[in-house]
């Protein structure tokens, strides 16, 4: 039976498992919306603009491991996904974004709702396709599938014209999958991994630094196994956390700008430094050159481009991070001597726990107005961890890091490498879609969440019960605090003059709002929002000139930082 | 350094702009570009000269071969290769000035391709350094036009040590 490009897609998506998609429709997917009821394992979720889609897909994709889907129109709906795009891109999340075009002798001639989205977007997808025939539709919904979740993920579009979604074809999906010039390198180089392993024998002050690649490649169990069993202390990068469980002893925090005292102060004096799914983001290192200068680096990275871009690596492993770890483990377990590691490690880890002691991260508690910080961590108190965070960017993404602890992975979502404002709250609604009943909190600043905040609209007409939580400072904080430190306090444009009533504003798409203005409510308060059936706003005002601390100025290095 | 890159790639639309992209995007910077197809269906050969310390070659080629659309990478600058480049030079030939400047074509062994009573535009293959060596040479006789193709590279089948 022949089928249109539309059913193509369609049967596509159902036989790859999609069971969610994130889309808003146009004249150019009409055809595909028009199939759509026909297929009723497919949930389309009615976004209220494209950025919501794409970024509710991603966090769909973070939250569950599976390929995020987007699905929007050509031109202005291509166009309003980019910065989504690049967000996934930069955090290698696997999202497939399928696009309207307008039909393929139209293009090129700048016909209405045209754009060209395969070279918009070129730079930031980890491929793309413009499918000129519905002959290629079914080989190219499975390469974008297989590209997106295989090596290092990353979001691939496929563009698809009017025509081909009409015109009609034989369909048949490909079983399997062979490119010739994709072929990423999953298993670790045995040489290599014995080389690592060496120097973990050798070294006295070890410490892993832990990224995204750990969780993408659901790597958290097998480092854990290491650390906890040769007790080498762990630091990760913000993409990193849940990894590695948050209350274990081993644990020193996040490092690099916002860091810890003792993670960074562990990185200037380490031995050996085992990077994990990391890419030496500038955000983490701060000046290169005085980056873990007595170290030797071990560097684990699915993706040989991450290796040597910008620290010298000695022991470089390009596989997956999970089968690296584990050629570690059973090269570990066939070692003849090795060393009693709580000896070895122990004088190191009492001057990692004196740091720690020293200089935590903390702030001064005052009952009004409420310290940002305090609202975080009744947040994590209340939830024991067991909620999924999302966070917006800026200084309150900053506090969600430092005052909660991450005990699992694809339990924090957060957009790190493009720190994307507005991406919290439709992640959010993402991650919810896939886990219907979990807590899901999206911890905002007053000026992220206006970036996309007509979701509320898609939250509540599915009943979506997401929890924002807005530490409102009325500044676009971030900003404010680098003019107060390095731009002799001039508050350009950084004061959010007019704010709306963000308990009116929930109101008004039918959700519940919620205000608070004394610490003391701050535990009541969330409790009731929570346990409200749908999605509700708490707007939690805060002390507007509250900094975040310990702070690493761009370009210094790690040890030099301000504390509070 | 100057490094020539052979770069085997899909043949397919867009291709060449991935791999523009790629340069212009990070930083990197391209001296000459060429590309053709092969024997082979649908593979194209790009042959890129670039500059750079060893590692941003070490990031141009390992990007390079992130592309989905990047078959294989070469690196030629340390192997034994033939590098060719083709170029078209209009000289100011005028009566006078005509005999020594076939002369000079004579040496290098140009081809003249197209004749007036005013210039004679020659044809010639080589390295870069020859190329350099003619142009050097013609300038003082005037070069109205300039056509070049960039290199074009292959690794030689005998790598003597």
């Amino acid at each position: 039976m022949e089928r249109t490009g539309a059913q193509i897609l369609l049967e596509c998506l159902r036989q790859e498992g999609v069971d969610s998609i994130f889309g808003f429709p146009g004249g150019a997917v009409i055809d595909i919306y028009h199939h759509l009821p026909d297929y009723p394992s497919l949930r389309h979720f009615l976004v209220r603009h494209e950025q919501g889609a794409i970024h509710a897909a991603d966090g769909y994709a973070r939250a569950t491991g599976q390929v995020g889907v987007c699905l929007v129109t050509s031109g202005p709906g291509a166009t309003n996904t980019v910065t989504g795009i690049a967000t996934a891109y930069m955090d290698s999340i696997p999202v497939v974004i399928i696009t309207g075009q307008v039909p393929t002798p139209l293009i090129g001639n700048d016909a209405f709702q045209e754009v060209d989205i395969v070279g918009i977007s070129r730079p930031c997808v980890k491929h793309n396709y413009l499918v000129k025939d519905v002959k290629d539709l079914a080989w190219i919904i499975k390469q974008a599938f297989y590209l997106a979740r295989t090596g290092r993920p990353g979001p691939v579009l496929v563009d698809l014209p009017k025509d081909v979604l009409q015109a009609k074809t034989l369909f048949e999906y490909p079983e399997s999958i062979s490119m010739r010039s994709y072929n990423p390198n999953l298993a670790p180089n045995r040489r290599q991994v014995r080389k690592a392993t060496e120097l973990l024998r050798r070294s006295q002050r070890p410490l892993v630094y832990s990224g995204g690649g750990v969780i993408s490649s659901d790597a958290a169990e097998e480092l854990t196994w290491l650390c906890r069993n040769l007790r080498i202390p762990v630091t990760s990068t913000l993409m990193g956390l849940g990894a590695f469980p948050g209350d274990d002893p081993l644990w020193l925090g996040m490092l690099g700008m916002h860091g810890t005292y003792a993670a960074n102060m562990a990185v200037g004096h380490t031995d050996l430094l085992l990077a994990v799914g990391a890419r030496f983001d500038d955000r983490v290192t701060g000046k290169i050159s005085s980056f873990a200068p007595a170290a030797q680096v071990v560097h684990i990275d699915v993706d040989p481009t991450s290796i040597r871009k910008n620290v010298n690596v000695d022991v470089p492993i390009v596989a997956d991070c999970r089968l690296a770890l584990r050629g570690i483990r059973e090269e570990l377990e066939i070692c003849p001597d090795l060393p009693d590691w709580n000896t070895v490690h122990q004088p190191w880890l009492d001057q990692l726990a004196e740091w720690q002691r020293n200089h935590p991260v903390r702030y001064t508690y005052a009952d009004e107005p409420i310290k940002p910080q305090f609202v975080v961590e009744k947040i994590y108190e209340l939830t024991k961890g067991e909620a999924i965070i999302t966070t917006e960017v800026g200084q309150n993404q900053m506090w969600a890091a430092q005052f909660s602890r991450f005990h699992r992975p694809r339990t924090f979502l957060t957009s790190g490498g493009l720190g994307t404002m507005g991406y919290g709250f439709p992640a959010a609604i993402g991650a919810q879609v896939a886990f219907p009943d979990r807590l899901v909190i999206d911890i905002a600043g007053d000026g992220s969440i206006q970036m996309n905040i007509q979701e509320m609209a898609t939250a509540v007409s599915y009943n979506i019960p997401v929890k924002i939580v807005i530490l409102n400072n009325g500044y676009l904080g971030m900003v404010r605090q680098w003019q107060e430190l390095f731009y002799a306090r001039n508050y350009c444009a950084t004061c959010m003059h007019l704010n709306p009533d963000f308990v009116k504003l929930a109101e008004a798409y039918g959700a519940a709002g919620f205000r608070v203005t004394k610490a003391a409510d701050v535990e009541r308060v969330l409790k009731e929002a929570f346990a409200v059936p749908g999605p509700a706003i708490v707007d939690v005002v805060v002390e507007p000139e509250e900094n975040v601390y310990p702070m690493v100025p761009a370009g210094a290095a790690l040890t030099d930082m301000l504390l509070v | 350094m100057r490094h020539v890159l052979s770069v085997l790639v899909e043949n397919e639309p867009g291709v060449l702009s991935r791999v523009v992209g790629l340069f212009s995007g990070r930083g990197f910077n391209i001296e000459t570009l060429n590309v053709g197809p092969t024997l082979e269906d649908g593979i194209s050969l790009m042959t890129i000269t670039t500059a750079g310390d060893e590692q941003i070659i070490e990031q141009i080629i390992k990007q390079l071969r992130k592309l989905v659309t990047v078959v294989k990478v070469v690196d030629l600058t340390h192997l034994q290769s033939v590098e060719r480049e083709m170029v078209l030079i209009k000289v100011n030939a005028e009566d006078e000035r005509r005999a020594e400047v076939l002369r000079i074509a004579d040496i290098f062994r140009c081809k003249v391709v197209d004749v007036s009573g005013n210039d004679l535009t020659l044809e010639i293959t080589g390295d870069q350094g020859k190329i350099r060596a003619i142009v050097n040479l013609l300038q003082r006789f005037g070069i109205k036009e300039f056509a070049r193709t960039g290199t074009v590279a292959m690794r030689r089948s005998m790598q003597m040590e």
